[in-house]
């Protein structure tokens, strides 16, 4: 069974990166534009993990993240953050939002895998 | 990298769409208007920019836009006030930006000093002096990137002596927080991991559990500890536990007796949260260490963002965002659909015409079936058609800038006032939008409005007014660029026809013919050759794409009180709805929404006028009458009017006029073809299409075939090959 | 390319590529027989009725559906002043492609499909330059005393299917040659 990871961000260069990097390496993708259209995907889809860009339109990521950690079905759904801010803060803020860990923008394609392997296997 | 190589394509079309988008909420801007939807939506555009940018390696547009993006952020987070020339700066910046991308995406050296003055033009509002260094390679984002990846493992392997060849055996503990698994980490995998990286034996601490009626379900009650051998490094054992360093303790011991060094049996309990931070921060300091002030900029930058996400973060939904349920499509996909509909139209009206000879009354079903399937057919038609609609404002959207622009270069005042922009026409004809506009509102600009003294002699504002519009007329789509200028000089343009010798002297023009010459090929009124207009490349090229397309163009002016140019294009070239008539052995094909009527004439109602033409009274009217068959050459045709029909037509701009054909065989959905693909555009031809038999017929251009019948005087005769080489030639000219 | 190649193009290509042989098709008008490069054509069809485009010279038969695109079809022995073909089902067309554009060939009859070395083909005798006839032709060939005129492709009813304005467009000429 493949596992299904939902990426969300507002560049469709970034979204279908990492969409392409992930299938390559067995997953499903599904992709998402903003927050408000990741948390329709979830409802929809059974995901297995949430790759969330932070600074989006409509519902940013780290609102994403507080949505879903008050959500009970996604209490502990894993959540990365993806950012190409790297400081310490923006990944606190984060992590008390309840992310499970961070990806630092520009990735490159063994990294995100290998993160996204440490998080949902 | 070079799998995500692929993935440039999309970055530069979606790059083009976001510095639309920045640039129309930069010309939107001004310290009257601050719009924090605009502003952030400016932002997000140059931040995704830098950070696609960033992936492909592209340095020096990445610290172009860096800097850009820390305006950006100054602006949105109220630091540096919106002045007028903040936005003229963030304006070039964005040009700027769009030639880094230009050259990024033709692979082109950037010529040195492209980024100079706009980038000291953004420092000054940074409160920074001098420019910025352009040391790029300590400014990409990537190599940064890379930095942190090397001082992990380096972190690691100096808390440990490098690993040698031996496999070594390590403890870890792992003590986790209770609430762990509400960040959506699962030590499983931790554990998993581990026991990829050798022998493991792992042992789980179950003293916490509480009994069950204490246990809250989603807490963690238990420990591990991880018995490793393995040839792994520390930091590769640290790694799985990268996220969780908050969420509770990793202790990790060497129990290997090794000669490379006394700390290697030291017990080290290290929180991976040190190791994580001390990893991003010799990051910071290398960079700086290499002494580029782009760096101080980058992370300073990064703590304003986070501080502004921070404060703006839970709260704002912008609501101009279009989300929803969208999907994306390759417009190949759409076009193949397109063509697909429209060969499944033509295998409709060949079934049709098929089936057309039936005995009347003996397959009520079939009828009935194919009646329905045409019906189907025209909305599947709609359907797909409405897929590639776009609304006209996303031409319109690029129009402020041209006005700006412009505005600056000739020193008028002027205001863009549009109105209709969601009207939607199909992408084709969005596509084929863009020149005209463009041609239309500099004609406007330069030569339409005064300057702000001069409106103020003539007792008007001092800013000029473009008014650009758009919307749906009887299944077309008409676009209108209108000014509140002096109107079309006529005695200079008649003046000036005559001296290029595109009007004999003398000649007697109506005011309307006056201002039609403003179209003809070579036709200016500019004494020198300005950047703007002039170029003798103007509105003749403007009518003859326009007209290429199945549109007209028309200009409405008032002396002193403006101008008005009004363009009327089909709403698809995909599709269109006619009437199939015959002339002789021909069939043509006449679009629905020139037709007004057909009639079959008495002889009585048909007259010769000064044995020029022939007119006859339809509706208490008389319209002059066209021949087809003489218009084109076609022998065998029905040459008495009476014995044939007569099919009352009128066009955009041009009064009503009656075609004389042998007989209308039909109305029939037809998918337009291109005449000019493979070959060339015709007089009175608008395309061709393929009827239901597999022949060809042309689609009549209904203006083009009343200039041709106004050029050959007589309602028709055959012209020489060598005329057709000139364009939708000059009507106008008819000296006396 | 330089202006030195530009007065020459026929013969630079030849040059290019001395060594090299190449196919040509060949087909009859009349008495005479004509070639073309292979690679340039599309396919060869049986005649099919063609719809008339207005006032055109005799030698652009007018425009037939080729698989959904719409194609001119052009007679050769009218342009080269021999009369319009009288056509019946034996007929055939050649369907060329040059660049993106594709046009039709009436011509009487396929006639055979040779393969040329570059140093046989003859250059033409020196006709009357402004000739349209002699703007077409690239070479001349003889194969067992039949004489083949070689055609260029990329020449031939260029003019006619507009190729011109739609360069001149393309380089954004913009303004209208004077009538």
């Amino acid at each position: 069974m493949k596992k299904k990871v939902l990426t969300v961000d507002d560049s469709r260069t970034m979204r279908e990166m990492v969409s392409f990097t992930l299938k390559g390496a067995g997953y499903d993708v599904v992709e998402a534009g903003d927050g408000q259209q990741a948390l329709n995907a979830l409802g929809v889809n059974k995901v297995d993990l949430v790759i969330a860009d932070l600074n989006m339109p409509v519902m940013d990521g780290i609102t994403l993240i507080k949505r879903m950690r008050a959500t009970p079905a996604y209490r502990t759904l894993p959540v990365l953050m993806l950012t190409t801010e790297s400081d310490d803060k923006k990944k606190s803020e984060g992590r008390s939002a309840g992310a499970t860990g961070w990806i630092v923008k520009p990735f490159d394609p063994a990294k995100l895998i290998s993160v996204v392997q440490k998080v949902c296997g | 990298m070079d799998d995500l190589s692929q993935f440039k394509q999309t970055y530069f079309e979606e790059s083009a769409e976001l510095l639309e988008v920045a640039e129309s909420g930069l010309l939107r801007l001004s310290p009257d208007n601050q719009d924090m939807d605009e502003i952030n939506a400016v932002f997000r555009a140059v931040h995704s920019i830098k950070g696609g940018g960033g992936a492909f390696g592209f340095t020096d547009l990445v610290a172009f836009a860096h800097e850009f993006e820390t305006v950006m952020d100054g602006v949105r987070s109220s630091t540096i006030p919106v002045t007028t020339d903040l936005v003229d700066t963030l304006i070039i910046a964005n040009d700027v930006l769009g030639r880094l991308i230009g050259h990024a995406q033709e692979n082109t050296p950037i010529p040195p000093g492209t980024t100079d003055a706009a980038a000291q033009a953004l420092c000054r509002f940074l409160g920074k002096t001098g420019a910025p260094t352009k040391s790029t390679d300590s400014a990409s984002a990537e190599a940064t990137s890379a930095t942190a990846t090397a001082t992990v493992a380096g972190a690691g392997a100096g808390a440990i002596p490098a690993a040698d060849d031996g496999r070594k055996t390590w403890c870890i503990r792992f003590t986790p927080k209770q609430d762990l698994l509400l960040s959506g980490n699962d030590p499983s995998f931790m554990l998993r991991a581990l026991e990829r990286m050798g022998e493991a034996t792992i042992d789980c601490d179950v003293s916490d559990l509480p009994s069950l009626d204490h246990m809250e379900p989603e807490n963690l009650y238990l420990k591990w500890t991880v018995q490793l051998l393995t040839d792994q490094t520390k930091a590769q054992i640290e790694d799985p536990f990268e996220f969780v360093a908050e969420e509770g303790v990793v202790e990790i011991t060497c129990l290997s007796e090794t000669a490379a060094g006394p700390t290697a049996a030291k017990t080290e309990t290290a929180s991976v949260g040190a190791v994580a931070v001390s990893g991003s921060r010799p990051e910071a300091d290398s960079g700086a260490a290499s002494g580029s002030g782009q760096l101080t900029v980058y992370s300073k930058s990064g703590e304003a963002g986070a501080k502004t996400a921070a404060n703006k973060g839970a709260g704002g939904a912008p609501p101009t965002q279009v989300a929803g349920h969208t999907i994306r499509v390759d417009l190949d996909k759409i076009d193949r659909l397109v063509n697909m509909v429209g060969e499944m139209v033509i295998t409709q009206a060949m079934v049709a015409e098929h089936l057309r000879d039936l005995p009347p009354g003996e397959f009520q079903e079939l009828l009935e079936g194919l009646e329905q399937l045409a019906q189907h057919t025209r909305e599947l038609r709609e359907s797909v058609m409405s897929i590639r609609a776009q609304p006209v404002g996303s031409v319109f959207s690029r129009m402020p800038r041209l006005v700006r622009d412009l505005a600056a270069e000739t020193g008028k005042d002027v205001v863009l006032e549009t109105s209709g922009e969601n009207t939607e026409v199909d992408k084709t004809v969005i596509e084929n939008l863009v020149d005209p506009l463009t041609h239309m509102i500099r004609n406007s600009i330069d030569h339409g409005l005064e300057t702000p003294d001069a409106r103020e002699a003539a007792g008007k504002p001092r800013t000029g007014i473009v008014h650009l519009s758009a919307q749906h007329r009887s299944g077309r789509i008409v676009i209108e660029v209108s000014d509140d200028g002096r109107g079309i000089n006529r005695p200079r343009v008649l003046e000036k026809a005559v001296e290029q010798g595109l009007v004999p002297a003398g000649a007697s023009l109506s005011d309307e013919d006056i201002d039609n010459l403003i179209f003809l090929p070579g036709f200016s009124t500019a004494d020198k050759v300005s950047n703007i207009s002039g170029r003798g490349v103007g509105m003749d090229v403007v009518r003859r794409n326009i007209s290429g397309l199945g549109g007209r163009i028309a200009v409405y002016s008032a002396p002193g009180q403006g101008s008005r140019f009004v363009l009327s294009l089909p709403l698809t070239l995909a599709v269109l709805d006619g009437m199939v008539i015959s002339v002789g052995a021909e069939r043509f094909v006449l679009p629905l929404t020139n037709i007004v009527e057909s009639l079959r004439p008495k002889h009585a109602d048909l007259h010769g006028l000064v044995n020029k033409c022939d007119v006859m009274m339809a509706r208490g009217e008389y319209v002059r009458l066209v021949y087809l068959h003489k218009l084109f050459g076609i022998p065998g045709a029905v040459e008495d009017a009476s014995k044939g029909l007569v099919v009352l037509v009128e066009s955009e701009g041009d009064g009503r006029l009656g075609l004389v054909v042998d007989e209308v065989l039909g109305q029939q959905q037809v998918v337009i073809k291109s005449l000019e693909a493979n070959f060339r555009r015709l007089d009175g031809v608008g395309a061709a299409t393929i009827l239901g038999d597999g022949r060809v017929a042309l689609i009549l251009d209904v203006a083009g075939l009343q200039e041709m019948s106004q050029h050959s005087g007589s309602g028709g005769g055959v012209r020489q090959i060598s005329d057709l080489a000139s364009p939708a030639a000059v009507p106008l000219l008819r000296a006396s | 390319m330089s202006s030195n190649s530009l007065s020459v193009v026929g013969r630079t290509e030849m040059a290019a590529s001395t060594s090299h042989e190449e196919q040509y098709v060949t087909f009859t008008v009349g008495a005479e027989e004509y070639g073309v490069k292979i690679l340039s054509v599309r396919e060869i069809r049986g005649w099919t009725p063609e719809s008339r485009l207005p006032n055109l010279a005799d030698y652009v038969r007018g425009v037939v559906n080729l698989r959904g695109i719409i194609i001119p079809i052009f007679d050769l022995r009218a342009r080269f002043g021999g009369g319009c073909t009288e056509v019946t089902k034996l007929h055939v067309v050649v369907v060329i492609q040059v660049g993106e554009r594709t046009r039709g060939i009436l011509v009487d009859a396929i006639s055979d499909i040779l393969t040329i070395g570059h140093d046989q083909i003859k250059p033409p005798p020196t006709l009357d330059s402004s000739m349209v006839e002699a703007q077409y032709l690239s070479g001349l060939y003889t194969c067992d005393q039949r004489m083949v005129t070689l055609l260029d492709v990329t020449k031939l009813f260029a003019e006619e299917t507009g190729e011109e304005e739609h360069l001149a467009q393309r380089a954004n000429m913009g303004t209208a040659r004077a009538a």
